[in-house]
């Protein structure tokens, strides 16, 4: 079976190639294959699973090398060694079956969902890369190949959320995203420049092994270079402001990479690394901060979104912010940050496909506020959206509740001043949290119709999904019930993770708190969420119009000015810099040559005024030339 | 006196020929300004001759006179074809060399 | 004229009393000096071409002297032979052929040649003055020396047909080129075939250009100097008898008081009429 593990991104490397360079000749049959591969990837990742539930312990771990990359040999004292290999413990197994599990539901949400775009094939073909990407991600048993991995989920969803890419906001927001993720990826090559230069390996068994031998600074650079890395990919603040541009993309795509896999990559970089990270608390304190911070600021922005793709990126933004707070706690929150990660996978795509089952129904509209009273209409997606909504809040005995629970918990129990403040943004991020999704909820699916005429004034009839579309959302729904309440039935997700993350401190809880008393607590600060948003849109008249709202509505609606930020700080300067440097170019070298060849010229044009033709003025300067040579013969003699 | 003194005069007679070829436009004039400064030089080698008491200079002064005699007739040759052409003996009117 | 002497500072002896001339020679050189200098300001300032040439050849003159008082016997004499009564002589037929009345314009036409010129030429003489004041000019010898044993001419001699000889040769081989370069320039290729008399006689019938040649000069006139015109039969003066160069140089002399003078010889009493003859017997036997 261990031979068997380069199929799982090998089959759908196999698809997106005969996809792309079969051409126009798959069209009719090219989602079917595209399906098929990431099908057939997941029953390999079912079959490897059972394969290791049947070990024990460390025999668990399964390894394939494929092939040697990038054998230099005989370089020095750390002769560099790059290699192709897969390996396959019980962390990344969990990821396989969550990627090509989750992806494969929504191959087949596309076929319903992309049936009248004419370019469907080349949009399972771009399908299929990603998943093979994020694959090779996940199983690399060496950072080179991550990286190789991570790019490729980059080029992936560059390449996706430009699909439409005469759409010039999409083309646009595609390249805001490979830019911003580059500064993530810049973070990662120097944090593996780093490893060699200190291991003198990528491999994750050395590297981890060897960690205590290296220098506490060197460890702490690694740290926050991954946690750049992290940033980038896993849009954590500062490099956050490409993921609500990212929803211009196809509702798959934004369920697919934008909520369950490809932003989840830095949480799980930062788990495997943890290794590094639990030498350093310098980056591990970083690591949480970050995960503060964003979770709060996603909250604050999902709150004041009309478009509810954006909203949603935004609270995908803030759930991450959670997994990133958990991996940065330490041995306390690995498990959980991959807890979160799995339950979220589930719930998120969930809440996605039923968002673009709901636009699908009427006419691709995103303005939650042209919404309204769908519930009659669309019962399928209401139901699998409610049930996403109920897990998201953390609403037990959904599985929200027992991720964000534990990551709560969690981040109390660090100790200390940080752990109140931690715990204290945790909670607030789960009372916004409630806030914003019961919002969603009721302007989408309650109140009363305000539904307007779209451009051509046809009016919207919202309908319900066809099955290829449903099944994926009630699947999904199935995973968001009961995820979590399998997962933590005798701990056993987090048993299963032992061997990798390393034995699972017990946190206490300070001041005489116990769980049972902060989960009452969080309950009560869901239940207060959720009650001001049903006084507020529930109760009352949703406008039609945006209302001015206070600043902070519209610091939110403005994603916190985080563009504005951006620019200012950093795409102004840039501007202003290659303005300078073109300006320097042009006048400054082209004018030196161009004044150099000028000057030649004008000499020239003056020096030839010296032939006038006449034979009394050359006699003159060969005279005043023998003169100045007697002079010159004089003055040299005296 | 110092027989020296002829040195002077003949620099005094170079500076005026040549003076004389850089103002006098009629060809013929200032081929004549020519012959003064090689008259100038053979007064010189004569004097260096008899100063060296070495009869060198004077046989330089000599085959000077010889070509100059050579140089003379052929450069009148020139000044009367060119006069037949153009019928003008100026020098200024020989100027295609002009920029 | 200053005296710099010509010692150098390494006390090199001169021969006492050969570091100066005789009172003569320098008397000599002085005043012919001065004649030479006077003859070359001529050469460059003259008006007209002719006189530049005859300063030249003043000049030249003067150099002669020179050569002759300095020893240099056959130097002296080949420069009034060749050089002034050749070459110089040579200019002065080219300057008839070429144009003896085309005087320069005192305009200067190239700008600023005239500042710069004057400059030029005086920065110079300066210059070569003061280089030759400094120089260390050697032993004086004086032209005993070199005329030892024979005499200038035969030391001459002896120095050209032997040590020199090459030079000599190709001297030759230069004097005949440039002859021979010098007809080749100066002859002119008849492009059309020469008119025969006949021809030139339909030519001057066809265009009716004068038949006759033209009057010599002072025929009926008073008096037959090239420069007086002619007087034709009725009395009336010949313009084109007179060349139009002395036409030009001078005017010409009194043409209506000779031929009021000439009238009266000729005893004519009014225009037209045939003269009386003296002679009435002539006319008579003639019938």
């Amino acid at each position: 079976m261990e031979s068997l593990i380069w199929l799982v991104p090998g089959l759908p490397l196999f698809g997106a190639a005969i996809l792309l360079l079969g051409g126009k000749r798959t069209n009719a049959w090219g989602h079917l294959l595209g399906c098929l591969a990431a099908l057939g990837s997941f029953a390999l990742a079912a079959g490897l699973f059972f394969t290791m539930l049947g070990k024990h312990g460390a025999a668990r771990s399964m390894h394939q090398h494929l092939y040697s990359w990038v054998p230099v040999p005989g370089t020095g004292q750390h002769p560099f060694q790059a290699d192709v290999a897969f390996q396959l413990d019980q962390l990344s197994v969990v990821f396989i079956l969550l990627i090509t599990g989750v992806g494969s539901l929504i191959h087949i949400y596309s076929i319903g969902y992309m049936s009248h775009d004419p370019e469907r094939r080349k949009f399972f073909s771009y399908l299929n890369l990603f998943l093979a990407a994020m694959l090779i991600l996940v199983l690399a048993d060496n950072y080179l190949l991550l990286y190789v991995g991570w790019e490729g989920v980059g080029l992936a969803s560059y390449l996706l959320i430009g699909f439409w890419q005469a759409k010039p906001s999409a083309a646009a927001a595609a390249k805001k995203a490979f830019v911003v993720n580059r500064v993530g990826d810049v973070g990662l090559s120097i944090a593996i420049m780093l490893m060699f230069v200190t291991f003198g390996s990528f491999n994750f068994g050395t590297v981890f092994g060897t960690a205590g031998g290296a220098s506490k600074g060197t460890l702490t650079a690694i740290g926050i270079m991954l946690l750049l890395a992290a940033c980038g990919k896993s849009a954590q603040f500062p490099l956050q402001s490409w993921l609500g541009d990212a929803m211009e993309g196809p509702t798959p795509v934004s369920a697919l990479i934008h909520a369950a896999t490809m932003v989840t990559a830095g949480v799980y970089l930062i788990v495997r690394s943890h290794a590094i990270f639990d030498l350093s608390p310098t980056a591990r304190l970083l690591v949480t901060i970050v995960g503060a911070i964003t979770l709060l600021f996603g909250a604050i922005v999902g709150c004041a979104k009309d478009d509810i793709k954006k909203s949603l990126a935004g609270s995908t933004m803030s759930q991450i912010g959670y997994m990133i707070l958990a991996a940065g706690l330490g041995p306390i929150g690995y498990a959980f940050a991959i807890m979160h990660l799995v339950t979220h996978g589930f719930f998120k795509a969930g809440l996605f496909l039923g968002a673009g089952s709901v636009m699908h129904g009427m006419d691709d509209e995103v303005n939650m506020r042209h919404y309204g009273g769908l519930r009659k209409y669309m019962p399928i997606t209401f139901g699998t959206f409610f049930l996403g909504y109920l897990a998201i809040i953390g609403c037990p005995p959904f599985s929200g509740f027992y991720s964000k629970d534990k990551i709560i918990e969690a981040a109390f129990s660090k100790g200390g001043t940080s752990g109140w403040i931690l715990g204290g943004a945790a909670l607030l991020g789960a009372l916004i949290t409630a806030f914003y999704m019961t919002r969603m909820v009721i302007m989408t699916f309650f109140g009363e119709k305000r539904w307007v005429p779209d451009a051509e004034g046809h009016e919207p009839h919202p309908h319900e999904s066809p099955l290829s579309m449903g099944l994926p959302m009630l699947l999904l729904a199935v995973g968001s019930v009961a995820a979590g309440f399998l997962f933590s039935m005798n701990s056993a997700f987090v048993n299963w993770l032992e061997p990798v993350t390393g034995p699972r401190a017990e946190g206490k809880l300070p001041g005489g708190l116990n769980s049972t008393t902060l989960s009452i607590i969080t309950l009560a600060a869901v239940a207060v969420g959720v009650a001001i948003a049903v006084v507020k849109y529930g109760t009352g008249k949703v406008p039609a119009v945006a209302p001015r709202g206070s600043f902070i509505t519209v610091a939110a609606r403005k994603d916190l000015y985080g563009d504005a930020f951006n620019e200012a700080a950093l795409m102004r300067p840039g501007q202003y810099l290659t303005r300078t440097l073109v300006y320097t170019d042009n006048r400054g070298v082209d004018g030196a040559i161009n004044g150099l060849a000028a000057l030649v010229g004008g000499t020239s044009g003056r020096l030839r005024r010296l032939q006038t033709g006449f034979v009394r003025s050359y006699a003159l300067s060969m005279f005043g030339g023998a003169a100045a040579l007697v002079a010159a013969i004089l003055f040299a003699k005296l | 006196m110092n027989p020296d003194n002829y040195l002077f005069l003949s620099a005094l007679l170079f500076t005026i020929g040549a003076f004389g070829v850089l103002i006098r436009r009629n060809a013929i004039v200032v081929f004549m300004c020519v012959e003064l400064m090689l008259n100038a030089v053979n007064l010189t080698l004569v004097t260096f001759s008899r100063m060296h008491g070495d009869l060198t200079g004077q046989v330089i002064a000599f085959f000077t006179m010889v070509v100059a005699a050579a140089e003379v007739v052929v450069g009148l040759a020139i000044i009367v074809s060119v006069f037949r052409t153009r019928r003008s003996a100026s020098v200024d009117d020989a100027n295609l060399l002009k920029y | 004229m200053s005296l710099p002497l010509a010692v150098a500072d390494q006390g090199v002896t001169l021969a006492a009393g050969l570091s100066k001339t005789s009172d003569g020679e320098a008397f000599q050189f002085y005043v012919l000096g001065a004649v030479a200098v006077l003859g070359a300001l001529g050469t460059v300032f003259a008006k007209k071409a002719v006189h530049s040439a005859l300063s030249l050849a003043m000049t030249m003159i003067c150099l002669a002297m020179f050569y002759l008082a300095q020893g240099a016997y056959f130097l002296g004499v080949v420069q009034i032979v060749v050089y002034t009564g050749a070459i110089m002589m040579l200019f002065l037929f080219v300057l008839m052929l070429v144009g003896v009345s085309s005087a320069d314009s005192l305009v200067e036409t190239i700008k600023g040649q005239r500042k710069l010129a004057v400059l030029a030429a005086i920065a110079f003489a300066v210059l070569v003055m003061v280089a030759l004041g400094h120089a260390r000019l050697g032993t004086f010898q004086g032209a005993g020396p070199a005329n030892a044993g024979g005499g200038n001419v035969k030391n001459l001699a002896d120095l050209i047909f032997s040590k020199y000889f090459w030079a000599f040769e190709v001297t030759s081989a230069l004097l005949i080129t440039a002859a021979v370069g010098a007809m080749v320039m100066t002859h002119r290729e008849r492009l059309v075939a020469r008119k025969s008399q006949k021809e030139l006689v339909e030519e001057r019938v066809r265009t009716g250009k004068r038949m006759t040649p033209l009057p010599t000069p002072g025929v009926y006139a008073r008096h037959n100097a090239v420069d007086i015109p002619a007087l034709l039969p009725d009395g009336s003066v010949a313009e084109d008898s007179v060349n139009a160069t002395l036409q030009a140089r001078t005017p010409v002399r009194d043409a209506v008081g000779l031929t009021a003078v000439t009238r009266e010889n000729m005893a004519l009493p009014h225009q037209g009429e045939a003269p009386e003859l003296e002679n009435a017997s002539t006319n008579g036997a003639a019938e």
